[in-house]
């Protein structure tokens, strides 16, 4: 499904990937983690082409990301991505929120997009908070939302880039368990995050990242069982800890 | 001070001529208005444009942009009146630099609205550039993520919050077209300031006519003080805090 062979990014002589390569199969769930800085929110950002790489190839599901000729707006579409702070459209309110992509993007009929939409707040948890605004929600409830919108579009992966990183504590398991139950229906995901509970229960493989390398990739009971590197090693002692 | 008052100057006849100095004003008053809002209008359609595509990633067009910030900004409207009025003519192609000399209808009043609203426009174009730029990243991104193209991410994502942050700024420079209004007299628009310097000298009644002018400015710019005010509500957000 995804496809990143030997990426390279660079702002001037700062190299932010090197040489990345990895693949998501149809069907995957990959948890991305390192420290900060280790460029993991930039590579889950080249794989829709919001961030450009200098070299290497991208493919989503056969398609040449950032190529000459790709229509990028509508792989994007096919793309589901979740943002750290949640990234709902402050004016409009939850059901635009849902509906405006589908419409605008997918030419759904309003009626349509409409039973989308509600489906998915429906499965969110969020049915009465329809009207609302973002701004009149928690932060869970935002990132709830959130997923739901990318949903509405009906992609065939999903990108979530540390999506409970800004959340209170007792919100983040509101949100993990809508991604949980979205792993478990199939869904191909590639998760930037740094909950080593949520890559326990359903990830396939585990990245490990540093300075802008992929250090380990590896599967899920390798990772956690006995992490090659030293760094990993040092990183997961470190998020394990408390 | 040894002044002869008369309020009741507004309703005496102007020296050679059957109307009013309150006609007189009247007029004045309605040039004003038309001169302000057409300068607007010209002022808000291209200073939208050009303060979003000084916000886009292409370096050429962010450079056009700045450069016709910087035009506009750095000269004094009434030399700006000046030059719309007396130099830019003459570097036209002949036939339509005799036609614009000449005949051209309504000249004043299409060049006072021409400078106005191109000088407004930069005014408003940084503003534009400012409040899209207060936006957070993280909205083009989610724009962008979505499926929309650059266009789109800025119609339904980035301006409808840009032009609801900006709305403080654009109130004071919408106060500012009517009360800037008044530099056409310079080149002969028979705006209110005008008027007021023809009563003036037409009636030597100074006082009443400068209090006249300044109540019916002061009320210009304060009737479009309300009317921001009252499109502030109306498009408030709810629940939306602007500090992020």
């Amino acid at each position: 499904m995804i496809e990143i062979s030997h990426v390279n990014k660079h702002y001037g002589a700062f190299q932010v990937l090197t040489d990345c390569s990895t693949t998501v199969a149809k069907g995957e769930v990959i948890v991305v983690c390192g420290p900060s800085g280790s460029g993991k929110s930039t590579l889950i950002k080249t794989v829709n082409g919001l961030e450009p790489f200098q070299s290497g190839t991208i493919m989503v599901d056969g398609i040449s990301v950032g190529a000459p000729g790709t229509d990028m707006p509508k792989l994007r579409a096919r793309v589901g991505m979740v943002f750290q702070n949640f990234e709902l459209f402050p004016h409009m309110s939850i059901t635009e929120n849902l509906t405006i992509g589908q419409i605008k993007v997918l030419n759904r009929s309003k009626e349509e997009a409409m039973a989308t939409g509600l489906k998915l707040l429906d499965r969110v948890g969020l049915k009465a908070q329809a009207a609302k605004f973002p701004g009149q929600l928690s932060g869970g409830q935002q990132q709830r939302v959130a997923i739901a919108r990318a949903l509405s579009m009906n992609p065939i992966c999903m990108l979530f880039d540390e999506p409970t990183s800004a959340l209170d504590p007792e919100m983040v398991n509101e949100v993990l368990d809508v991604m949980v139950e979205l792993a478990h229906e199939g869904m191909t995901m590639m998760c930037v995050t740094h909950e080593m509970g949520f890559a326990r229960k359903v990830a396939n493989r585990v990245i490990f990242m540093d300075q802008g390398h992929i250090i380990e990739d590896a599967t899920k009971d390798d990772f956690f069982g006995t992490p090659r590197g030293e760094r990993a090693q040092q990183f997961l002692s470190k998020i394990l800890s408390h | 001070m040894n002044y002869h008052w008369n309020w009741g100057i507004f309703f005496e006849q102007v020296q050679n001529g059957d109307e009013t100095y309150l006609t007189w004003l009247i007029h004045g008053f309605g040039w004003t208005v038309a001169v302000s809002l057409t300068s607007w209008v010209i002022a808000l359609s291209l200073g939208s444009v050009i303060g979003t595509l000084r916000t886009t990633p292409r370096p050429w067009v962010v450079m056009l942009g700045n450069a016709w910030v910087e035009c506009f900004r750095n000269v004094p409207l009434l030399v700006q009146m000046l030059l719309w009025f007396f130099v830019v003519p003459e570097f036209l192609p002949q036939d339509l630099s005799m036609w614009v000399k000449q005949d051209m209808p309504a000249k004043e009043f299409i060049t006072a609205t021409l400078c106005l609203g191109l000088f407004t426009s930069a005014r408003i174009a940084e503003q534009v550039r400012a409040g899209i730029q207060s936006l957070p990243r993280g909205q083009h991104y989610a724009g962008m993520a979505m499926g929309f193209t650059l266009p789109q991410t800025y119609r339904y994502v980035l301006l409808p919050m840009a032009f609801r942050i900006i709305i403080p700024p654009l109130t004071s420079e919408f106060m500012s077209v009517f009360k800037n209004s008044s530099v056409a007299f310079a080149i002969s628009v028979l705006e209110l300031t005008f008027v007021s310097r023809q009563m003036q000298e037409d009636s030597e009644q100074g006082i009443e006519t400068y209090v006249a002018v300044t109540a019916l400015y002061f009320i210009c710019a304060f009737i479009a003080n309300r009317v921001m005010a009252f499109i502030e509500k109306r498009s408030r957000v709810p629940g939306y805090v602007t500090a992020k």
